[in-house]
């Protein structure tokens, strides 16, 4: 509901305008059976009884005309008003729609590589595209409709007490228990279609994994077993739409019911009034009249109740989302611990345990990297290496120990200013849709093609990309189709030199490189002018040999801490690591 | 031109609704009952203003009411109102099935559709696209389809009936409302045909930002380590923006359907007011028209307008869905692979004789990107690819497993041309591990037993132990009970991709397929599952694309592959002997 008042937040004029225009509007329907009832008591009953008294007949006809011509211009004021009231409350619900995901998207930017994890990425696509749009159409028709109908309806019963009071008690009792219905249908419906709603995100997720392991599924012949787990999910999203349909199904019958008896009560008191004479034939029709407009609004607010309802469902799960909390806290630079000037990273007794999982995933490491250094990180799988380094950009928070980065505390840095000086090259090597030179950009955005075809050419990249038709400006596919698992890692290290970073950490980055590349790039990277701090994970002792310091990790732990040599003589599982490449690759 | 253009949108537009007929088909019952259910409502609501019309005209005036009559009239309108909001209750459960059903059909058929595409089909789009059809689309036309229905019968059969209650009422006054109401039918049609490109611009901008988001936020975690957000945000307002023009103005034109209708129908109203007020007065030509009936007529100028309001606002509606529906139609329409030949035999017995002839390939016309590839394998063979990166390895497996079709030449394995066997058993002869592990969402079991989902659970633990799954898979929160999110969750690339071997294991196909199976696992380990490999590959036909030196030495052909086609093939000794390509990246590794 907080979501909803975003939008009057937001848009005050309009949100206050298309109302208003509404509510001018629904006052000249509520003319109408005063008008008619007019034309019957003093057009038709006064002119036969006009006529009967000797020939008024013609002065009745100018009154009768009088009166439609009054129908007309109100319906002419009407329109001008609705097209009003239509414009303002479509400019709200876009506008405000717009906003929101803009807020939604710079939200979800900032949050920390923890929240993605908690959230999931279906999920938070869902939430910006289907729950946004569902959201507009919510508050569209809840300014242009369903502020409508309640003007209508109480309008229709102050009308009625200007026409007679114990008749407008009938009105006062009635409406009352329609709102009670139709609320009752509301607040039992918002639980069921948020319910929908999460199902939904299942059929999302079901479809995009598929998607994504389109080859494996293929390879293993399990289309017919997706094709069921998409069945079940998507029959399941069905049964829960039906129920929450019947629900929303009640409420025109049920409000006809009650709109209908009232009509019964009406013309009954109506009778008994009209025979002692305190109401006339006219006015009886006019208060029918309003009791069915009554109905006419309700049956409006019945079908609009389905998309408010759903709005607001989707609204509390998009309220969710903005209200975690973004990103992280950057501390002052005078709270952060005091941090060696001359390291490039030193950690001291750093702990991390993720959300969801039990043992921690690095335990009391502590080491410092000197400026220029290489650093070789080592280590089993899951032996916490990319933990390691993802602590550097503080792309996680440490649980427990200092690190500090650059000569200050790692979280007394400006977030997008620490990563702007660290390059990073991630074990999935993803691009984005564009070009070559688009994505190169990313890791200077004002980088000049001399500077994108140096970080090519260090990267391995250059012949290839010299090769492709349009060289920089060739297409880049989402998340790099188009290119071959090599040529992709080649171009997010690239990515990574572009900006010149002073700490470089390639996360078993050449994984995909044959023998000869990965032995080129460890050399060009090694010749870099400005002369990076780097960190290399790496499966391979090989490519990591020549470090300043070597890295030995197992199950969170360092169990090996120095250089080649002193590694080989002192780390039984530094050792066991080389041999096995040793005696597999012959001298790797 | 323009008109041609127009008319093609239409034919477009129509042909969508006629496929969306054939899904109606399947809820016939349903349909006819919801038809029957409309014809109740309808006629007992324009019966209910005769009555209360009677009722009025019994109450003339002072000392003049028939309080007897009243009663009986009122009675009858009782029980009509009761059966009425029954029918109507159950019309709509019908209309809801009836939609509900046909969206859960269609997104079934889109995603089976899906799963017999080709790949060339799916590399080609966004994910998102394809997602955002089949969710999205799906569900905007959910929307369009079932107030369609709750509202176009109705519609139709009020106007009908209205006109058979008000014919038999008065004529001049039923030919104005006949007359003019069709001219809010025109507006609406006028609009909904000006809004209907919008609507169509309005979700092919949708689908771009979608497509956006799906990168942006898929890869947060890359477009974060760039502290690439500003940019993102920036392209994605570019996109916002847009969608907010293009939606205003799709939402406000297509918004005054209503008021201009209502404006038509207000017309309508005060004319049917001053003719009635007039015959009644006058009574000319002898017509006699009562008070109760005047305002019984009016009512059903109310009654005969609305649906006119209403239907205009489904066609809006309608249109809009069925621009969903056609964006979901060229997903279940779009050209399957070619399908097995009818008489496609089974691979069974695969003795892992393999062989490539003349194999041409590329994946766009303009640029070729294999040619000429020979290949004989005889079982059991090892075959070790190996190239410089983008040299096409990868392309060799799509044609091997026929997730791409050959341009030119032919494969065959066990001396069947693979195009004459179904797709199926030739995969199922295939064990493949890919340089992209994926795991699907469900157990570590259930991934592990993937290929057999019937295996025991000795076997998927037998099969985790032969993969060294087993020690990390018991470290786990509940072992091999953990259900692991989306894409493996928390694991890490290397223990995805020991679950992913663990698979194989389970199943022991004659053929396997390894791209780099082994890039992500530490060397310790990756020594414990040769061991488990060799055994695994022994008397079974292997191609793998490694770097490693221990797997390439030991094959018995090494593919040395550059631009597309095999420039060197023999076992390592003998190509080093050469000192050719494979010689120079051999000794390549030693300079480091």
């Amino acid at each position: 509901m907080r979501i909803f008042m975003r939008f009057w937040r937001e848009y005050p004029k309009e949100s206050i305008l298309a109302p208003l225009f509404k509510l001018l509007e629904a006052c000249f329907d509520l003319c109408v059976p005063l008008v008619v009832a007019a034309i019957i008591d003093r057009g038709i009953a006064g002119g036969i009884a006009g006529g009967i008294a000797g020939g008024m007949g013609g002065g009745d006809d100018t009154f009768i005309w009088q009166m439609c011509l009054l129908l007309v211009g109100l319906a002419i004021v009407g329109l001008t008003f609705a097209i009003t009231a239509q414009y303002f409350s479509a400019k709200a619900a876009v506008g405000s729609a717009t906003r929101l995901r803009h807020d939604l998207f710079a939200h979800m930017q900032s949050f920390t590589y923890a929240q993605t994890d908690r959230v999931g990425t279906s999920s938070m696509i869902t939430r910006m595209t289907s729950d946004v749009n569902q959201l507009q159409a919510g508050v569209n028709i809840t300014l242009r409709l369903f502020l409508r109908s309640p003007i209508i309806v109480i309008g229709a019963m102050v009308m009625a007490f200007t026409i007679d009071n114990r008749a407008a008690g009938i009105f006062a009792v009635t409406i009352p228990l329609l709102s009670a219905v139709v609320f009752g249908v509301m607040l039992g419906g918002i639980p069921l279609y948020r319910r929908v709603q999460t199902k939904l995100d299942r059929v999302t997720a079901v479809t995009r994994e598929n998607l994504s392991g389109v080859r494996v599924i293929r390879a293993f012949g399990k289309e017919d077993e997706e094709i069921d787990a998409f069945r079940t999910v998507n029959r399941e999203q069905t049964s829960l739409q039906n129920k929450a349909g019947m629900l929303s199904a009640i409420m025109n019958p049920v409000t006809y019911v009650m709109v209908n008896f009232a009509v019964i009560l009406l013309i009954r008191h109506g009778a008994n009034e009209v025979h002692i004479g305190n109401l006339t034939q006219g006015e009886v029709v006019a208060l029918v009249n309003y009791m069915g407009q009554i109905l006419v609004e309700l049956v409006k607010l019945a079908s609009s109740i389905f998309t408010v309802t759903k709005a607001v469902a989707c609204g509390n799960r998009i309220g969710a989302v903005l209200d975690m909390p973004a990103g992280m806290a950057v501390l002052p630079d005078g709270e952060g611990y005091p941090a060696p000037a001359d390291a490039a990273v030193s950690f001291e007794d750093v702990s991390l345990t993720y959300e969801s999982g039990g043992a921690p995933a690095l335990d009391g490491v502590s080491f410092t990297a000197q400026k220029g250094q290489t650093v070789g990180i080592i280590g089993g799988t899951g032996s916490g290496k990319t933990t390691l380094v993802n602590l550097i950009p503080r792309f996680y928070e440490a649980t427990e120990g200092r690190i500090s980065v650059l000569g200050k505390d790692v979280r007394t840095h400006e977030l997008a200013a620490l990563r702007e000086r660290i390059g990073v090259v991630p074990q999935k090597a993803e691009l984005f849709k564009g070009t070559i030179r688009s994505n190169m950009q990313w890791g200077k955005p004002d980088a000049t093609d001399e500077e994108i075809w140096q970080a090519l050419t260090a990267a391995q990249a250059a012949d290839f990309v010299r090769e492709k038709e349009g060289q920089l400006d060739a297409p880049v596919e989402q998340k790099g189709r188009n290119f071959s698992g090599g040529q992709r890692q080649r171009l997010t290290i690239a990515r990574a030199l572009v900006g010149r970073p002073e700490i470089l950490i390639l996360d078993d980055s050449a994984s995909a490189l044959d023998f000869a590349t990965d032995a080129a790039l460890r050399k060009a990277i090694r010749e870099l002018e400005h002369k990076p701090t780097v960190f290399i994970i790496s499966q391979r002792t090989s490519s990591i040999h020549a470090a300043d310091l070597i890295l030995v990790l197992d199950e969170g732990r360092v169990v090996g801490m120095g250089r080649h040599d002193e590694l080989l003589d002192s780390c039984e599982v530094y050792r066991e690591i080389h041999l096995s490449q040793f005696k597999g690759g012959e001298g790797a | 031109m323009k008109s041609a253009k127009q008319q093609k949108k239409s034919k477009g537009t129509f042909a969508t609704a006629k496929k969306v007929l054939k899904y109606l088909r399947h809820y016939r019952l349903l349909l006819a009952l919801s038809l029957i259910f409309a014809t109740v409502v309808v006629v007992l609501t324009l019966y209910l203003p005769v009555l209360t019309g009677r009722a009025v005209d019994l109450i003339v005036g002072k000392d003049d009411v028939n309080f007897d009559g009243i009663a009986a009239v009122l009675q009858t309108s009782a029980i009509v109102i009761l059966i009425t909001a029954a029918a109507q209750w159950l019309m709509n459960v019908c209309n809801n099935r009836i939609t509900f059903g046909v969206v859960r059909r269609l997104r079934l058929d889109a995603f089976r559709r899906i799963q017999s595409l080709p790949l060339s089909f799916l590399d080609r789009r966004p994910v998102g696209d394809t997602v955002s059809r089949v969710i999205a689309d799906a569900d905007q036309f959910t929307d369009g389809l079932l107030m369609g229905f709750s509202q176009f019968f109705t519609g139709v059969l009020t106007i009908a009936g209205t006109l058979g209650f008000m014919l038999s009422m008065n004529l001049p006054m039923t030919l104005w409302v006949v007359v003019v109401t069709p001219l809010s039918l025109f507006v609406a049609s006028f609009i909904a045909k000006s809004t209907h490109a919008m609507f169509k611009l309005q979700s092919e901008t949708r689908a771009e930002q979608t497509a956006l988001v799906d990168e942006m936020i898929g890869s947060h975690k890359a477009v974060s380590a760039f502290s690439h957000e500003d940019e993102a945000l920036a392209e994605f307002d570019e996109i916002n923006e847009r969608l907010e023009k293009v939606s205003l103005r799709a939402v406000f034109y297509s918004s005054l359907t209503n008021p201009s209708t209502r404006f038509v129908n207000n017309l309508v109203y005060a004319g049917v007011a001053l003719i009635g007020a007039l015959i009644s007065l006058h009574e000319p030509w002898g017509m006699v028209l009562t008070v109760g009936q005047l305002s019984c007529f009016l009512s059903y100028a109310n009654q005969y307008t609305k649906p006119f309001n209403e239907i205009s606002g489904v066609v809006t509606e309608l249109q809009n869905a069925l621009t969903c529906a056609a964006r979901l139609f060229e997903l279940i329409e779009a050209d399957t692979e070619i399908p097995d030949a009818p008489d496609a035999t089974v691979l069974t017995e695969v003795d892992g004789r393999v062989t490539l002839t003349n194999v041409a390939f590329s994946y766009t016309p303009e640029q070729d990107l294999i040619r000429d590839l020979n290949l004989t394998l005889e079982s059991g063979q090892r075959v070790a690819i190996v190239g410089p990166t983008g040299c096409g390895k990868t392309t060799v497996i799509n044609l091997l497993m026929r997730f791409y079709d050959v341009c030119e030449g032919s494969i065959t394995v066990s001396g069947h041309d693979i195009r004459t066997v179904t797709r199926h058993s030739l995969r199922e002869n295939y064990g493949m591990v890919l340089q992209e592990t994926w795991l699907s969402s469900g157990t570590v079991r259930d991934n592990i037993a993937f290929g057999r989902p019937d295996a025991t659970d000795e076997e998927v633990i037998a099969a985790a132990r032969a993969a060294h799954a087993d020690g990390f898979i018991r470290r786990l929160p509940n072992g091999y009970q953990t259900v692991l999110g989306e894409d493996g969750g928390s694991l890490s690339q290397g223990q995805k991709q020991l679950l992913y071997i663990a698979r194989l294991f389970l199943c022991l196909p004659p053929m396997l397929i390894l791209d780099e199976a082994t890039s992500s696992i530490d060397t310790r380990t990756e020594l414990k599952i040769q061991n488990a490999f060799a055994r695994l590959m022994a008397g079974r036909t292997s191609f793998i694309v490694a770097h490693r030196l221990s797997t390439i030495k030991e094959a018995d052909v090494i593919l040395v592959m550059k631009d597309g086609h095999i420039i060197e093939q023999g076992n390592h000794a003998a190509l080093l002997a050469q000192n050719g390509f494979y010689a120079h990246l051999y000794n390549s590794q030693f300079e480091a």
